[in-house]
């Protein structure tokens, strides 16, 4: 093969700032998908936080979007190699929605319809680091990205962003989620590139 | 994008000496049997999901790094490979 393309935003090793090691940079937005995509209509739509102890939080459409939200802007980076840097969403953070939470557990299973999981420590969860979502760039998140509302932990591989989150629940030790189980990392810290057990 | 089992079958093929898209599985939770290459698999995503035709579980996972590939079968009770006679 004599032609080199370098579309789909070039997959050579680039080293901007912001890149993390393995990376390239991307100006679409990828679906990844396992699966049929699940159509939650926002009258049936519900999140849930479930403690250790089995007490649970809930929160639905109407008290969801009541709550305080952010706008944010973040660099997000999937673990099959492509970077998007500079993203913006409007969510509530998880501070918020952890505040009335009693728990001594330290790990979290982030569940969703349709039945992915994902599991991410409690810390990586709060002060500032993580949101659920419900807006990509000024408009309601498509199905296709997670919509109604999708988990954005945006300093771990964007596997662990739960799209079309539905609930939380508190852990007292680590356990895999969906492709953790499968031979994924535990963690997916980009920045160690984290991809697969052992790494 | 939705496939079917046969997309399996590249990256199986590094792992059984068979051809196992012709295999037979059983899935664990509705216990509908078929061969692996009418597997519901859709891409792209960190791995090859296989799932049942008839009820939509996760019957078998496969994500390939560059040094392994995991192969993970908790959604299949069975699976009946077929081998030469000799």
């Amino acid at each position: 093969m004599g032609i080199i393309s370098r579309g789909f935003g070039g997959r050579r090793r680039e080293s901007l700032p912001g890149l993390p090691p393995g990376q390239y940079l991307t100006h679409d937005f990828p679906v990844l998908s396992a699966g049929p995509t699940p159509r939650i209509p926002l009258d049936k739509w519900k999140f849930t936080i479930t403690t250790e102890t089995g007490e649970k939080h809930s929160w639905d459409w109407k008290e969801f979007t009541a709550l305080p939200s952010e706008e944010f802007t973040v660099d997000i980076h999937c673990v099959t190699k492509w970077s998007k840097l500079g993203t913006t969403w409007k969510g509530v953070s998880l501070d918020t929605l952890f505040e009335d939470v009693e728990s001594a557990a330290d790990y979290t299973m982030a569940h969703s319809y349709g039945g992915y999981t994902t599991n991410v420590p409690l810390d990586d969860l709060l002060e500032g680091k993580a949101w659920l979502v419900y807006e990509f760039d000024g408009e309601p998140l498509h199905p296709e990205h997670g919509g109604p509302v999708r988990l954005i932990v945006p300093h771990l591989y964007f596997w662990k962003s739960a799209k079309w989150v539905n609930g939380l629940e508190m852990l007292n030790d680590d356990e895999p989620g969906f492709w953790e189980a499968g031979g994924y990392h535990m963690y997916g810290d980009p920045w160690r590139e984290q991809r697969y057990q052992g790494d | 994008m939705e496939l079917d089992g046969n997309a399996l079958g590249g990256d199986l093929s590094t792992v059984f000496a068979t051809d196992v898209t012709d295999a037979v599985f059983v899935c664990a939770g509705c216990k509908h049997s078929g061969v692996v290459a009418t597997l519901r698999v859709w891409e792209p995503a960190p791995g090859l999901v296989g799932r049942c035709p008839n009820c939509t579980d996760v019957i078998v996972r496969l994500v390939r790094t560059p040094t392994r590939v995991f192969l993970t079968l908790t959604g299949a009770s069975r699976l009946e490979i077929p081998v030469e006679q000799p």
